[in-house]
């Protein structure tokens, strides 16, 4: 089999994608950990569940953000291909 | 691969244009935009109409715009304090904005935030409104406030400045755009069988909830960011 160097590349971008994606451990702890935390603070104060619940999502979503440049890193590896 | 085919979940040209020697493309991110901003016309006119012919007892579609008014005053108020009457009225466009964009991916459209030239765009405005209310109502600190509290800190202040819209308009596109993709592999690649009934549990969570989510932080970081500098 004969591989190009075009091939080449496209094999280790596909390599650097997944490996951007290891990104995705961070969020998933630290969202799983603002979760719990929101939960057992519902349970102590079941009357403030609204304001625990915004407040909880709006951490949530700016913790997912280091997640989520691994992702736009992985998705420019494969799709626009900057190397290829 | 049973179902076989290609994935598709790229932007695509419509109509090919010129413009002082550049070939553009109208996309179809740019005909989702005009069908949600008639949308959102035509809904604005309705709403206008219902509030104007008000009744005592409220009729339904009343009964929703008022309902959604309150909302709003009660989501900025949270957070604005006093000052929130002079941002309702930017956050409430901004909020049926993106909704509407989001949910765009339920209609058949390409959804509308998948595309980055929006998003940041979005981004931008909120940069824009950020550093005009900074620099109106602290005048030189704005700037000299870089400097503190050491003027070493000087550079990482400027990117922590500059970072806010990239971020905010990265958060909203990733995850838009991931639903599109996750959504144009099922029904690219998946075997006809699995093409009935399971994508809409996939619907539900990619378009309904997470576009909710995400336009309810859009919204709340634009106020937050706004808040920092009143």
């Amino acid at each position: 089999m004969n591989i190009s160097g075009q091939d080449f590349i496209y094999g280790c971008s596909a390599i650097g994608a997944g490996l951007a994606m290891i990104a995705g451990i961070g969020p998933g702890v630290g969202q799983g950990i603002a979760a719990g935390h929101g939960a057992s603070a519902v349970g102590r104060n079941p009357g403030a569940k609204s304001d625990i619940t915004s407040t909880m999502l709006l951490g949530q979503a700016v913790a997912e953000t280091t997640g989520l440049y691994g992702l736009v890193v992985a998705i420019i590896l494969m799709f626009v291909k900057p190397f290829g | 691969m049973g179902g076989g085919g290609e994935a598709d979940f790229m932007i695509h040209g419509v109509i090919k244009y010129h413009l002082f020697g550049q070939e553009l493309w109208l996309t179809t991110t740019t005909v989702g935009l005009v069908i949600v901003t008639i949308v959102l016309l035509i809904l604005a006119f309705a709403a206008n109409r219902a509030i104007k012919r008000a009744t005592d007892v409220p009729g339904t579609f009343q009964n929703i715009v008022e309902l959604g008014v309150e909302m709003l005053e009660k989501m900025s108020g949270g957070i604005l304090g006093k000052e929130a009457g002079r941002f309702a009225n930017y956050i409430g466009t901004l909020f049926l904005f993106i909704l509407f964009c989001n949910v765009s991916g339920l209609f058949g459209l390409r959804t509308v935030t998948a595309d980055f030239g929006v998003t940041f765009l979005l981004g931008l405005v909120t940069f824009g409104i950020v550093q005009y209310q900074g620099i109106k109502n602290h005048g030189a600190g704005h700037f000299t406030g870089l400097f503190k509290p050491i003027p070493v800190l000087f550079p990482i202040n400027l990117i922590g400045e500059f970072a806010n819209p990239i971020s905010i308009s990265l958060r909203l596109f990733a995850n838009m755009l991931s639903g599109v993709i996750i959504m144009g592999l099922w029904y690219g690649m998946m075997p006809i069988l699995v093409k009935i009934g399971i994508p809409s549990v996939l619907h539900a969570y990619c378009d309904v909830f997470s576009g909710c989510i995400q336009t309810y932080v859009f919204c709340m970081l634009t106020m937050v960011y706004v808040n920092d500098k009143l």
